[in-house]
């Protein structure tokens, strides 16, 4: 499975995810977003972005109390909370989050 | 306790069940597949609010020694992600001396903050546990 932009193809899993974290770039997150059927405002990219460099960091996608945690540690309280991140992502800010940053499903994500 | 009346109350749920957990790790990162799937049931443990422990004895101390290099034998790196604990709330993580001077390790060769036991501290540790799983 996957998608194709502009020539440039790329693998994704059953689930939608992308296979190769590498192949990530701001077009495939933007193909990613509209399938999950999110705007992305600045605000998304934030998340997204903080997810990318969480993931750097970790080599894992975090649960999402985890991310919640690590938001409001770096962006503040008032984006470190559920409603935030749901408002932003309705279907879960990890999982629909995470696909649209080109990460592997969360690990503790049940 | 008083007796529950079948409302779902998390917090009442939770606090009644917390039991210690102790995940032992004895094997080195990678050859085999054992350091990576406790460390997958570790973060997924976390989701439960128990009382996890970490335990690295024998080559399982190698888990988190810093500098681990895997370009060669083409796996995955994933010795960052036990930095990612702490964010996860599993913040007992023990090493026994013992494995660390066998291999000619010390507490500044690992990369996250840890509880140096002896091996008899160790054992007395294990014997406190509710649960012991060993990778």
């Amino acid at each position: 499975m996957g998608f194709e932009i502009n020539g440039k193809t790329y693998e994704t899993d059953e689930e939608g995810y992308l296979v190769n974290l590498a192949e990530w770039d701001e077009e495939a997150a933007k193909y990613l977003a509209k399938e999950e059927k999110v705007e992305m405002t600045e605000s998304h990219w934030e998340v997204v972005n903080f997810l990318r460099e969480y993931y750097n960091d970790y080599q894992i996608a975090p649960a999402v109390r985890v991310l919640t945690k690590a938001i409001g540690k770096k962006l503040g309280p008032e984006k470190g909370n559920s409603k935030y991140l749901y408002e932003l992502f309705p279907y879960g800010p990890a999982k629909q989050a995470c696909k649209i940053a080109g990460l592997p499903k969360p690990t503790g994500c049940i | 306790m008083t007796e529950s009346t079948g409302g779902i109350d998390m917090d009442e749920d939770s606090s009644g069940t917390v039991k210690k957990f102790a995940f032992i790790n004895r094997k080195a990162p990678y050859g085999t597949v054992y350091a990576l799937e406790s460390l997958e049931v570790v973060l997924i443990s976390a989701a439960f609010d128990q009382d996890v422990s970490l335990m690295f004895i024998d080559d399982g101390v190698y888990q988190i020694k810093k500098g681990q290099g895997t370009k060669g034998i083409g796996m995955k790196n994933f010795s960052p992600t036990y930095r990612a604990l702490e964010g996860y709330d599993i913040e007992k993580l023990y090493v026994e001396k013992e494995s660390l001077e066998e291999r000619g390790l010390t507490e500044a060769d690992l990369l996250v903050d840890v509880e140096v036991l002896s091996r008899a501290d160790m054992a007395a540790l294990m014997e406190e546990q509710d649960v012991i799983l060993s990778f």
